[in-house]
């Protein structure tokens, strides 16, 4: 049963970009308008229904929507209790979930009349979505990475190149998300007239939390239609992994209302909490405000942010989306984490079960799965977001075994 | 309440003078450099000090102050020596105003009213935060304004005609009209623009009207002073430090009064300025 409009947890954000406390609109006088501009188009486009048939035509023939909701047998008797069934968005068009914003942006950026598309990225999988819908649309794509990442994600960079988009070096603090983010800003703070800022995950100032939730909420949507499908009910639990959060968000916004749904967010645990060495904002962080938004953060006892670790360089970000924290605090939602450790050996295992080589990012949330599903009886249905293939990460993960390629 | 900044305008005003903003990082390269430096300011020509607060992402800075940031917290920087360092400079100096400048993280996560009350005990006059609008005025602007604090707005070209009354209803002290779009430190603005855009502002407001970004040299201050009531300088300043520190990461003997000297230069452009466009 879902609840009344009034009581809604899918109402959010207010006027001002707030999720209860969080969120808002944070940023330097320069960008203030630029972000109140943003707000009204995107209004627009939400309001038109000729918008969201152009985003429907290009998710089907141009990304392969939908996409497949699998039951994943051989896990589910590996781990003997609950039924996993995993949203295989690995499995479209560049190999991630992101291609699902970066579509319905560079379509609003179009409506704006913008024609130069700036982006930020991690592990590379929002950065090579972005410049491939740059090169669909044919608008010149300048990507933010930090030196850190683009070491370790190197396939990716050249892709991106391959799509035409110019890959910025950032070489400030850790040279990690957080310092590429930094950087995309200053860049748009310099090229205001022209320039959309194409922000991958579910942070930055209103009203981007809200809009990137809108273009992924379409995992969540086909995932209810597809389970009811499947099972003729709604999932018992969902199990996503968090960076900044954009693939949780898109599963779980849907949902919210249905209260018999348990939800799972997993954060990237690193080498363990009490190391200090992870990027869990919202168990090993505080409240802060950075990059446009309220929300939690790894920060020292001056405000100072402090830099994340994770084996993924997507989870590598010392924030969380406003959105997220705001579940947390609320309780709609529960937040886990899983260590570099055990990702590594959720990605070897499902690898080998289930021939299917997830991404590092996903591998945080199977290997939660793979604590939680034994515990749970057989008719329990269990969801776990699949959100990127792990072709990027097979390098890293040789290195991390020891294998020499 | 007539602050600090309010009688300094005032005075320059009768002196047909333009104020001289000068901005450094507190802290950087070190604390004891950055107390020789703020003391020596006044005499050196600056009429408002601008401080920096450090912190680890400035989002709407240029490299030269992001490097300085840097080297201050690597220096060992903080909110309280920060602020200490104003209390310090206070002991010897009651009428040059300071404006504390920086990004909200660092007060929010102290505490506002805790921040305000050690801010106005220290002897700070001011606020520039940078990622705080007038969209988001309850979070420090008001309780600030409330404290006696006058909080200074940033006024930039992308801020139009319609939505300018709205950055200036709760700005006090003076406006800080950014030349250009862009970070700290970048192109130096047109100065027939910079003209124009003062005079837009000031159609809207009586409060004096500073003008930043991108003055590097002492011509440059000049011309800025002649069509605003003050030019501020930052990126130029803090490049100056820089330069006083040797490859191994010491603080050359001397460093203050090479920066000083260099600080008098650019002071000497901004006061000679309206004599020098009399003539």
């Amino acid at each position: 049963m879902s609840t009344s409009q009034a009581n809604s947890l899918r109402n959010g954000p207010d006027e001002r970009g707030r999720f209860g406390i969080f969120g808002g609109r944070f940023v330097a006088e320069t960008l203030m308008p630029l972000v109140l501009d943003l707000d009204k188009a995107y209004t627009a486009a939400k309001n038109d229904p000729a918008f969201q048939a152009q985003i429907d035509f290009m998710q089907r023939d141009y990304v392969g929507r939908p996409s497949p909701l699998y039951l994943a047998e051989r896990l589910t008797e590996k781990f003997g209790g609950a039924k996993i069934y995993m949203k295989r968005d690995e499995l479209n068009h560049t190999g991630s979930h992101k291609i699902n914003n970066c579509l319905g942006q560079i379509l609003l950026a179009m409506r704006m009349g913008k024609t130069r598309i700036i982006a930020e990225t991690g592990a590379g999988q929002h950065g090579v979505a972005t410049a491939t819908v740059c090169a669909r649309f044919g608008l010149p794509c300048v990507v933010y990475m930090g030196t850190t990442d683009i070491e370790r994600q190197k396939p990716n960079v050249f892709r991106m190149k391959l799509l035409g988009a110019e890959v910025v070096p950032v070489t400030s603090g850790t040279g990690t998300l957080k310092d590429a983010m930094n950087e995309a800003l200053r860049d748009w703070v310099t090229n205001v007239d022209n320039t959309y800022y194409l922000i991958g995950t579910v942070a930055g100032p209103h009203p981007y939390p809200a809009m990137v939730r809108d273009f992924q909420s379409v995992i969540g949507n086909e995932t209810k239609a597809q389970m009811q499908e499947r099972e003729g009910r709604l999932p018992d639990s969902l199990v996503a992994c968090i960076g900044g959060g954009s693939n949780a968000m898109g599963l779980f916004h849907p949902f919210l209302d249905d209260r018999s749904v348990k939800i799972y967010g997993v954060e990237a645990a690193g080498k363990g909490l009490e190391t200090g060495e992870h990027c869990a904002s919202l168990k090993g962080g505080s409240a802060g405000v950075l990059h446009g938004n309220r929300t939690y953060l790894l920060q020292d006892e001056d405000g100072q942010i402090k830099d994340g670790h994770s084996i993924s360089a997507g989870l590598d970000y010392p924030g969380i989306g406003p959105e997220h924290a705001w579940l947390h605090e609320t309780g709609r939602a529960e937040y886990v984490s899983a260590t570099d450790r055990e990702a590594l050996e959720a990605f070897q295992l499902c690898s080998r079960l289930e021939g299917i080589i997830p991404a590092l990012e996903p591998a945080h949330a199977l290997a939660f799965v793979s604590k939680l599903a034994p515990t749970l009886p057989k008719d329990h249905l269990m969801v776990m977001n699949m959100c990127g293939r792990g072709d990027k990460d097979v390098f890293a993960v040789a290195d991390h075994l020891g294998v020499t390629l | 309440m007539t602050t600090r900044l309010d009688k300094r305008f005032a005075r320059l005003k009768t002196e047909a003078r333009a104020a001289f903003v000068t901005f450094i990082t507190a802290g950087d390269p070190d604390f004891d450099t950055t107390l020789a430096i703020l003391k020596g300011l006044p005499a050196a020509g600056a009429d408002v000090i601008e401080l920096g607060m450090p912190f680890t992402d400035p989002m709407a800075d240029g490299p030269a102050i992001q490097a300085s940031t840097q080297r201050a917290l690597k220096a060992g920087a903080s909110m309280m020596k920060t602020l200490d360092l104003v209390r310090r400079f206070r002991a010897s100096d009651s009428d040059t105003p300071i404006v504390l400048m920086g990004y909200y993280n660092p007060i929010y996560h102290m505490g506002v009213e805790l921040f305000l009350s050690r801010a106005t005990e220290a002897g700070v006059d001011g606020l520039i935060v940078v990622d705080l609008p007038p969209e988001e005025d309850d979070e420090l602007c008001e309780p600030a304004m409330r404290a006696g604090l006058n909080f200074i707005r940033l006024a930039t070209p992308t801020t139009d005609d319609r939505r300018l009354p709205a950055v200036l209803a709760n700005t006090s002290g003076f406006v800080y009209y950014v030349s250009i779009n862009g970070i700290t430190g970048s192109a130096s603005p047109e100065t027939r623009n910079v003209a124009a855009a003062v005079a837009r502002i000031k159609r809207h407001t009586s409060l004096p009207v500073a003008v930043g970004f991108g003055i590097r040299t002492p011509e440059q201050a000049a011309e800025i002073a002649r069509n605003a009531d003050g030019a501020v300088v930052g990126s130029a300043i803090v490049d100056a430090i820089a330069a006083e520190i040797d490859p191994q990461g010491r603080v050359k003997p001397g460093a203050a009064e090479r920066v000083l000297a260099f600080v008098r230069k650019l002071a000497d452009g901004v006061h000679g300025a309206r004599a020098t466009a009399a003539e």
